[in-house]
């Protein structure tokens, strides 16, 4: 099941008209106890830059939450806690939230091996846990958690799909493609489904190469990509493997004709000339339609702001603040509508139900509680990234160029 | 089986050589600081990275020339790296605990670094990547080229200090036998603050080429250790064109084996080249 653009809005406007982000104005102040979510992020490490997007994200949300009154009258504190960005770290911090810390709900980490961590914790204890940026569906087998990122249950094969669709009706469908690689696990499997799609699409493979994540030369890749010389270029790209890999094609004078990269830091790469044309995935993005959401809109005005105060090199909202988003509003809708903070009562609901969020209305009654894939295709086009596919999700004027 | 042109080929041995060039600049300070003062400065790396973001810093925010930033680096580096040996000779650290204490120090450089610049990537704008210059059909781009040039230029500086001066033999002396030389008026104290303050200063001269060539991060501090620390065990200890030498071979090396064969392929080669000559000549390090 998709969500269409219309239903979405309806959606917003529906939950705009009072229930989840209204204005603190008619809210009572929380008082008692305080209810405490309890989580990690990597606020140090090699996540790190990631981490304080979710913080600062989560900071907003609990912050606004507080002013709509708390939950359940009574106001929320976020227990959170630094796990270096290591997954072993991370194990041993939800062991303490949930044993010593005595935290009343879970919040997922940033980032698929942490989260990996943070599952197996809450498994032991059968506690609930909401999650933000999984990137290996098919890993998550625990029944109590549910990710916010809504990439489909099969990201290896919708999101090449997803891109060859963009680039057909951008007529540009490619007749070869080089499919290069870095081996970080959230990325690799997804390149390798995008062989498989791209042989069933009759498109000719000429490249592909794999290389370790942390790799620190691009030039002799970039090399190989020139001789290949494909229509295509995919870039199983983490953060700014796809920079230095542009970086690298740039000191051998080669730009690709149509490229995608999977999951770039999307701020940097927008300060790279040769990036332009680029695409990637997307579950948000700060323009119309998705900021006809009024939630959407209010929280992108605030985030900006923050970011801004707080020195981030990207004030824009995108897949991952709308992800960290997304979970919060898991967390608020299961605890309004069922008056609990039991885990059990809490997963039963969040399973048997959509849930509106900023990305769409989420639902996770298919296999590892994944629903439907929201993902869309955005495109740098002038030194901006602008949602291109599908079209009713397209940046108003904005198409594949 | 894949067979890459002879372009290709070639290209990939001059970005070996670039990328040699700066293993060597990151050994050398290392090389001399083990076998001359025997210190195992694992800080020579944070100390480096420090170098890469200063110069970030001053050429971003306040329009500095980067390779003008060697006149600030170098002599501020110099007595860093003289302070740190100091505070080592004065509690007579010996070379384990060295290590020990030197990862210290850069677990401490590297959260000042995350502490001022953030984790997040910085990638310095300079004027030089916009250059390059094309000789048939290889590219030649200008920070790669600085980096080579000052890569070979102070190793070639180094061996020529330590081997044909008085002050050279001197330290060379020092480090062989130090009460002997001690006995014929060398100040071995003073000659070490020396010899630490010129391998800081190296760290800070291999930091502007890492700020001209690389994206910036603190948690990047870590990726260089290993392979560096082969370049020094393969070219010898305190051996001024040893690390040069041993990081083109491994540069190339890898550079090769990325254009040839699998690229995830290429972190093996500077460690099974290690093991090999260890095995093959195990008096070498």
């Amino acid at each position: 099941m998709t969500i269409d653009r219309r239903s979405f809005v309806t959606a917003a406007g529906a939950i705009a008209s009072g229930a989840l982000w209204s204005s603190g104005a008619n809210a009572q102040t929380p008082s008692g106890a305080p209810i405490k979510v309890g989580g990690s992020l990597g606020l140090t490490g090699p996540l790190a830059a990631t981490g304080l997007i979710h913080k600062l994200v989560g900071e907003i949300y609990v912050e606004s939450l507080n002013k709509r009154g708390g939950l359940l009258g009574r106001p929320v504190e976020w227990v959170l806690k630094d796990d270096q960005s290591k997954p072993d770290m991370a194990r041993t911090l939800y062991e303490q939230l949930v044993t010593s810390d005595k935290v009343d709900l879970l919040i997922g980490p940033y980032g698929t091996g942490t989260i990996l961590s943070a599952m197996g914790v809450a498994q032991r204890y059968n506690r609930t846990l909401v999650h933000h940026t999984f990137g290996i569906p098919s890993l998550a087998k625990y029944d109590q958690q549910f990710p916010s990122w809504s990439m489909g249950l099969n990201p290896e094969v919708s999101t090449p799909n997803l891109v060859f669709d963009a680039l057909a009706a951008g007529g540009k469908t490619p007749k070869t493609v080089a499919i290069v690689t870095s081996k970080f696990p959230s990325v690799h499997f997804v390149s390798v489904g995008a062989r498989e799609v791209a042989k069933k699409r009759n498109v000719k493979e000429v490249l592909y190469l794999e290389w370790d994540f942390g790799n620190r030369d691009y030039g002799p890749i970039a090399g190989r990509i020139k001789e290949a010389n494909a229509d295509f270029l995919w870039v199983g790209s983490l953060g700014l493997e796809g920079v230095q890999l542009l970086d690298a094609l740039k000191k051998i004078d080669y730009k690709p004709t149509t490229h995608a990269y999977l999951y770039p830091a999307p701020g940097p790469i927008l300060k790279v000339p040769e990036a332009n044309g680029g695409l990637a995935m997307t579950v948000f993005e700060d323009h119309p339609p998705f900021t006809n959401n009024p939630i959407a809109a209010e929280f992108v005005k605030t985030y900006r702001e923050r970011a801004t105060k707080a020195n981030l090199p990207d004030t824009s909202v995108e897949t991952q603040a709308a992800a960290s988003f997304a979970a919060w509003q898991i967390l608020e809708a299961s605890v309004k509508a069922t008056k609990s903070l039991e885990d059990k009562t809490l997963a039963t609901w969040i399973k048997a139900n959509q849930i509106d969020t900023i990305e769409g209305k989420l639902r996770f009654n298919e296999a590892g509680n994944y629903g439907a894939d929201l993902s869309k295709v955005k495109q740098i086009q002038n030194g901006k990234w602008v949602t291109v596919w599908p079209k009713e999700w397209a940046a108003p004027g904005a198409k594949v160029q | 089986m894949y067979f890459p042109s002879a372009t290709l080929l070639a290209q990939a041995v001059l970005a070996g050589l670039f990328t040699g060039a700066l293993y060597g600049l990151l050994g050398l300070g290392l090389s001399l600081s083990w076998g001359m003062l025997r210190q195992i400065n694992l800080a020579h790396f944070a100390l480096a990275f420090l170098g890469a973001y200063l110069t970030y810093q001053l050429s971003t925010y306040n329009a500095v020339d980067p390779l003008l930033t060697l006149l600030l680096i170098v002599p501020l580096f110099f007595v860093l790296g003289a302070a740190l040996h100091w505070v080592l000779a004065r509690f007579k650290v010996n070379p384990f605990n060295s290590m020990l204490v030197t990862f210290g120090v850069t677990v401490i450089i590297e959260a000042l670094l995350q502490w001022i610049w953030t984790a997040d990537f910085r990638k310095l704008e300079s004027s030089y990547a916009e250059h390059k210059m094309k000789i048939g059909a290889l590219y030649f781009p200008l920070p790669e080229m600085i980096t080579l040039v000052l890569g070979v230029g102070i190793a070639v500086a180094v061996w020529f200090a330590l081997k044909r001066t008085d002050l050279g033999k001197a330290m060379r002396a020092a480090a062989e036998d130090a009460p002997i030389a001690a006995a014929f008026g060398v100040n071995q104290k003073a000659l070490a603050l020396m010899l630490s303050g010129l391998n800081a200063a190296l760290a800070g001269i291999a930091g502007v080429c890492l700020a001209l060539t690389y994206t910036l991060a603190p948690s990047q501090i870590y990726t260089w250790i290993g392979v560096v620390f082969a370049c020094v065990m393969l070219g010898g200890l305190g051996r001024p064109l040893g690390p040069l030498i041993a990081g083109c071979i491994i540069g190339v090396t890898e550079a090769l084996t990325m254009a040839i064969t699998a690229p995830a392929w290429a972190p093996l080669v500077s460690f099974s080249l290690l093991i090999v000559v260890l095995l093959a000549r195990p008096g070498r390090a």
